[in-house]
C-alpha cells in the first residue's frame, strides 16, 4: 500500500502522546493512573519503532515492537501484583501514603 | 489533502483526545477504557504503517489482556474513585506540564530537521506484498531470512520466554495472602 504521509506526522504524534503519559506519571497520586501512563509512553514508542520500520521497509522494528509488548505484559503482571500487596498493607494505593523512606 | 490524510489527523484527535480523558478522569474505571480507545486507535496506526501481525498482537495483549488486568485490580481494590487533592508539592501539577512541554518539543525539534533535510523517497514507496504479515516476522525472527548483519532474533526470543516466566511466578509469589504463609510455617 503506497502512503503519502510522512514519517514526521507520525513522530509528532508519538511527542505528544509520550508528553501526555509524562505529565500522567508526575501529576497524578493513583499508582494505577500511573502505571497507565507509563503503558501510554510505551505505546507512543512503540509507533515510532512502526512508522519507522515502514519509512525503511525493515521489520525489525516490528519485531523490536514485539519484544516491548512482551516486556510491558511482564511488567503489568508484576506492577499490579505489587500495588494489590501495597494495598493490603496501607489500605491506600496513594503514592504519597508511602513515605516510610522519608528522611 | 487526500483522504489518507484526513483519516489520519481524525484517529490522530481521537488519539490524543482519549489520552488527555486519560489523563484528565477522575474515576480509575474511566481512565482505563479512555486507554483502550486509544489503544484500539494506535492498532488502526500500525494498520496504516502495513504491520496488520503488530496491530492484532496490540488488539489481544494490550486492549485485550493488560488492559482487563487493569481493570480486574481497579474493582478488587475498590479504588475507582480517586482523590488528587492532597499533594504534597503544590506546583508540581504545573511544573509538571511544563517539563512535558519541553520533552515534546525537545523530541520534534531534535527529528524533525534530520528528517526533512533528507530525502524520503522510501516513505513513500509500495512495501513488498508479505510486508508484516506473521508469516514474515516469524521467519524473520527465526533467523530463516538473513537479516541486516546476519542478525536473528532466536536468542532474544528465548530469553522474553525465561522474563514471562520470572514475571508469572513473581505475580503469583507476591499476591498469595496471608493465611497460605502462615498455613507454610512463616
Amino acid at each position: 500500500m503506497l502512503t503519502s504521509i510522512p514519517v514526521y506526522a507520525y513522530v509528532g504524534l508519538s511527542a505528544v502522546l509520550f508528553a501526555l503519559g509524562l505529565i500522567g506519571v508526575l501529576t497524578r497520586r493513583n499508582a494505577i493512573t500511573i502505571f497507565m501512563s507509563i503503558e501510554l509512553m510505551l505505546n507512543a514508542a512503540n509507533l515510532v519503532f512502526v512508522a519507522y520500520a515502514r519509512h525503511n521497509l525493515n521489520m525489525s522494528g516490528q519485531v523490536f515492537v514485539f519484544f516491548v509488548m512482551v516486556v510491558a505484559a511482564a511488567e503489568v503482571a508484576i506492577g499490579l501484583a505489587l500495588i494489590v500487596t501495597i494495598f493490603r498493607s496501607k489500605r491506600s494505593i496513594d503514592v504519597d501514603a508511602l513515605r516510610q523512606l522519608n528522611g | 489533502m487526500n483522504l489518507e490524510w484526513v483519516f489520519f489527523l481524525a484517529l490522530a484527535a481521537i488519539a490524543i483526545l482519549a489520552a488527555l480523558g486519560m489523563l484528565l478522569s477522575r474515576n480509575a474505571v474511566h481512565a482505563a477504557l479512555f486507554l483502550v480507545v486509544n489503544f484500539a486507535v494506535v492498532a488502526l496506526f500500525y494498520l496504516l504503517l502495513n504491520a496488520p501481525f503488530i496491530a492484532m498482537v496490540q488488539v489481544t495483549v494490550y486492549a485485550g489482556a493488560i488492559m482487563v488486568l487493569f481493570l480486574f485490580v481497579i474493582m478488587l481494590l475498590g479504588a475507582e474513585r480517586l482523590n488528587d487533592e492532597s499533594r504534597s508539592l503544590p506546583a508540581q501539577g504545573y511544573l509538571a506540564w511544563i517539563a512535558a512541554g519541553v520533552v515534546a518539543l525537545t523530541i520534534v525539534m531534535v527529528v524533525y530537521p534530520t528528517i526533512v533535510g533528507a530525502p524520503m523517497p522510501i516513505s513513500v514507496g509500495a512495501p513488498p506484498a508479505d510486508f508484516g504479515s506473521p508469516a514474515a516476522i516469524g521467519l524473520l525472527m527465526y533467523g530463516q531470512v538473513p537479516a541486516e548483519g546476519g542478525i536473528s532474533y532466536v536468542l532474544p526470543f528465548e530469553v522474553t520466554s525465561l522474563l514471562l516466566l520470572v514475571g508469572m511466578i513473581g505475580a503469583v509469589v507476591l499476591t498469595r495472602d496471608a493465611i497460605t504463609r502462615r498455613r507454610d510455617g512463616r
